[in-house]
């Protein structure tokens, strides 16, 4: 991982280095230290019975859903719009880039309740659903609906700039010399975009974990049917149940945890297969 | 989005932009829609009543003071933490690397009341703060730090890939050639990183003009002062005003729009300006 | 090349239509769900009554089960009492509401889904139990805060949230203005201006009451939290020895009332059991579970029962008094845009 040019003088090195540990020691560490402080605070058992509470699986099991939902979307909208963003000249790419963005830049209730105001009881959409006998807003789909919609731009946000440093001039040349464009794309793309595309599926998953604002709106809060993980967090904060509320949002950090030994694993395997990175 | 006349030289045009547009509709632009179809149906009148109220405005000025601060914070600190954790080795890298996704995975209430917790008169920090006659918590400071907190990822992630990929001959070429290690830094690294800065500067600045959950707690929300404007769309919305809620949320939107606008501008400019 | 094309089409096409029909067989299971022999009924209420309803279901569906042989599972929902009442409106199907105040039931009847007249289906203007707004203190009250007019003087440190983003909190603006219009004898300039005092000491205005709650006991700001008398009772509960409460002369009966949404009922056909449920609420098993949880009981022998918890001596101005008029009006008057609590907050434009 380290190369060779280790050539900044030791003490601006170590002060970057002490400047990072502070930064990341007052803004991530501590926070995390008042979070788990919080969940056993009132002891371990008590902290087991919270996070084996029937409600709580129910809503881990709710949160994967719409994780991998949102992962899986995304991914195949990430690599073909990163791909057509870079790759071709059209008019108003612009505005195309600037409209994948906005879900970044609208407020989460918001995400929400334009669905609301689209499937729900007071929607345009409303017809359509009842005539199909389908129920999105209050209902497993719109809670995946709106994970994908605030997740939506990442994996596409990580590419891109990646893609947009290195230039075309290798995929033209093969092009040019007749190769396809999933195997351009295979052959020459896709190496140079696997880290971002790997970091881009690890904000995905942890953003789409947590995800709180557009889901609570369209959850409607049906416990054990429409809770997940951060909705379950929040309603047992609600209660007065503060430790409970702490016990099951450490479960949220531990599976940070484990997506982050995941993807440590997969950079070790592709940077042993690789070589050069 | 049509068609260039110029032929493009890789194949694969008309399938991806196929994928790209569909998924976009469906999944971002007809929903959207329905806010714009919502708003338009209250009257221009209204509408503007609505979104020049007194208090409205010091919403915004709050949430875009403090968003843009942050944003900026954000965008120094991602930069040292993206270099330093990508070129340096120390004790517990792995460990902090691995936190950088935290906010993310974080329930944004979660994370707001475990802030406050940390920074209130009584807490750990805030108790330190508090001697040196700094209040946080319950104050704008307070406001920044929540937003810092939800976009930490957004700028280390977008340059860290970045800065993986880059060739580092250009470098050695320029080390060889006797530049300064700041020259090499401003003159070869950060043009490669510049477009991931960006982005990540405006999304970082886009989420934290957005951002409720975490704020709210930490903000104090006295009118004129520490109110937000997204505090202000769910005080509609608990007002049954839905008209009301989305005329902000539009202005909101726009502000974002704007932004994210302004600086893929700068990017395309300073990729022209480069390669010429 | 064209092949490729047409395979990732087809991986595209699989995965939304994947996802469309995983919609559709989540929607036709819960339509199968309805046997006759079991029936299912959702309650869509606030934040502080899970424990009520936990034990409340519990009891309900055992007499239930007794008078029609009929098993029955109520699906809980708690949140915010106004976000609640907009997920019905918006079109999340709750057989019954229990919400904290009439005015986010009286949204949904306007919506079309209740039907005019609600509030007197039930008794007690269809409250099953009310609370009040008391004061929670620190332990040894050491700012000795006994009524309202002690909250204003200087120094003191109030916490409250905001009326405009929780419904609970309108009680709380609404027990404060019932004191002074006692205090100032109507005059509504006095009144204007004991509620700027009161509000100016406010340190933070959260966005709910729990929030309120977690800012007065976990980050220990202010001297004195407003806060329902149930839920004043769960924080002293949490934290045994180191809160009081302390009862100001007079305050406010919180109704927080309950009501069958008829547009659900009668398209799900369960209106019967929803019915049962909500005047279950009313039989001595269901007023004590109230109390229990720390709601007074509307039947007044069983409030009787629960003495030494609530002061039932505590003078109460009640929402449709002719001072605030219902809830309708007195939103109008005092919470939306213009209102009171705006105008309060208008004279300090500058800091």
């Amino acid at each position: 991982m380290n190369r060779k040019n280790k050539k900044e003088p030791r003490a601006v090195k170590n002060l970057l280095i002490l400047l990072s540990i502070l930064f990341l020691f007052i803004m991530l560490v501590l926070p995390l230290v008042v979070v788990l402080g919080e969940a056993l605070k009132k002891g371990f058992q008590l902290y087991i019975g919270a996070i084996t509470d029937e409600y709580t699986g129910k809503a881990l099991i709710l949160t994967a859903e719409a994780t991998v939902a949102a992962v899986i979307v995304n991914t195949v909208f990430g690599l073909f719009a990163a791909w057509s963003i870079t790759k071709y000249h059209f008019k108003r790419k612009r505005l195309l880039t600037v409209l994948i963005d906005i879900p970044f830049a609208i407020s989460p209730i918001i995400a929400g309740l334009i669905f609301i105001l689209t499937f729900g009881r007071i929607g345009w959409a409303k017809g359509i659903l009842e005539a199909l006998d389908m129920k999105i807003v209050f209902a497993v789909p719109g809670i995946i609906l709106g994970t994908i919609f605030v997740t939506f731009p990442f994996i596409s946000r990580e590419i891109i700039p990646v893609l947009q440093a290195q230039g075309n001039d290798q995929e033209e040349a093969a092009a040019v010399m007749g190769a396809g464009a999933f195997r351009i794309f295979r052959k020459i793309t896709f190496p140079q975009i696997k880290w971002a595309f790997l970091y881009g599926i690890v904000l995905c998953t942890a953003r789409a974990m947590g995800e709180f604002g557009a889901v609570s709106v369209l959850s409607g809060h049906l416990r054990g049917k429409t809770v997940t993980l951060p909705l379950q967090v929040e309603i047992l904060y609600s209660e007065f149940n503060f430790t409970a509320a702490f016990a099951v949002s450490s479960i949220l950090v531990v599976l940070a945890v484990i997506i982050l030994i995941i993807r440590n694993v997969i950079e070790h395997q592709m940077k042993k297969a690789g070589g050069k990175v | 989005m049509r068609r260039s006349r110029k032929k493009q030289v890789i194949p694969g045009f008309g399938i991806s932009m196929g994928v790209t547009l569909t998924l976009l509709s469906l999944i971002v632009l007809i929903p959207m829609a329905s806010l714009v179809i919502n708003a338009s149906s209250m009257g221009f009148s209204t509408f503007w009543e609505t979104v020049t109220d007194k208090r409205v405005l010091a919403g915004y000025y709050v949430s875009l003071l403090c968003a843009l601060t942050a944003a900026v914070v954000n965008a120094v600190f991602g930069v040292i933490l993206a270099w330093v954790l990508v070129r340096y080795d120390f004790p517990f890298k792995r460990f902090l690397d691995g936190l950088i996704e935290l906010p993310f995975a974080l329930p944004t209430a979660v994370a707001g009341i475990a802030l406050t917790n940390l920074y209130s008169d009584k807490g750990m920090l805030g108790h330190f703060l508090g001697q040196l006659g700094i209040k946080v918590a319950y104050t704008r400071i307070g406001i920044i730090i929540a937003m810092v907190f939800i976009g930490i990822p957004f700028v280390v992630r977008t340059i860290q890939p970045v800065l993986e990929d880059m060739d580092s001959q250009y470098e050695e070429a320029a080390d060889v050639l006797g530049a300064g290690r700041a020259r090499i830094f401003f003159r070869i690294i950060f043009p490669e990183i510049r477009p991931a800065l960006l982005t990540g500067f405006g999304l970082a600045l886009a989420r934290a003009l957005g951002e409720y959950g975490s704020v709210v707690f930490i903000a104090g929300n006295m009118p004129f002062k520490t109110e937000i404007a997204p505090l202000l769309i769910m005080g509609k919305l608990e007002q049954f005003d839905y008209h009301g809620a989305n005329a902000i949320a539009l202005v909101m939107l726009a502000f974002a729009f704007l932004i994210l606008f302004a600086i893929n501008s700068l990017q395309i400019y300073y990729n022209k300006f480069t390669k010429q | 090349m064209k092949r490729k094309n047409l395979i990732t089409l087809g991986i595209v096409t699989t995965l939304l239509a994947g996802l469309l029909t995983g919609c559709a067989g989540k929607a036709a299971e819960d339509a199968d769900g309805k046997a006759a022999k079991a029936i299912e009924i959702t309650n869509v209420s606030y934040d502080p009554t899970r424990e009520l309803y936990e034990a409340y279901n519990v009891e309900f569906a055992k007499y239930w089960k007794e008078k029609t042989d009929q098993e029955v599972t109520v699906t809980q929902s708690h949140g915010g009492s106004g976000k609640q009442a907009r997920s019905v409106i918006e079109g999340n199907e709750a057989d019954v509401v229990t919400l904290a105040l009439g005015y986010d039931i009286t949204a949904i009847e306007e919506a079309g889904l209740i039907e005019a007249g609600w509030q007197s289906e039930f008794g007690n203007n269809s409250a099953p139990y009310t609370s009040t707004i008391v004061f929670l203190v620190r332990k040894g009250n050491p700012k000795q805060l006994t009524d309202w007019d002690d909250l204003v003087a200087g120094g003191v440190g109030i916490i409250t949230p905001n009326p405009k983003t929780s419904g609970g909190a309108r009680w709380n603006y609404l027990a404060a203005w019932a004191y002074a219009d006692k205090a100032f004898g109507h005059d509504q300039d006095q009144i204007l201006e004991f509620m700027k005092k009161l509000y100016q000491n406010v340190l933070v205005l959260d966005s709910g009451a729990r929030g309120a709650t977690t800012t007065f006991v976990e980050n220990g700001q202010g001297d004195v939290l407003l806060a329902w008398e149930n839920e004043a009772y769960l924080s002293m509960k949490e934290y045994p020895g180191e809160y009081e409460i302390v009862t100001p002369g007079i305050s406010i009966l919180a109704e927080p009332p309950v009501a069958i949404v008829d547009s659900v009922v009668d398209d799900r056909g369960t209106r019967e059991v929803a019915t049962a449920y909500l005047e279950y609420l009313y039989s001595d098993v269901g007023q004590r579970i109230a109390g229990e949880n720390y709601y007074r009981p509307s039947n007044k022998t069983i409030a009787e029962e629960f003495k030494d918890v609530f002061n039932l001596e505590l003078e109460l101005a009640t929402i449709d008094d002719e001072l605030f008029g219902g809830w309708d009006k007195a939103q109008a008057a005092h919470f939306d845009d213009g209102g009171t609590f705006d105008r309060i907050y208008d004279g300090e434009t500058q800091e």
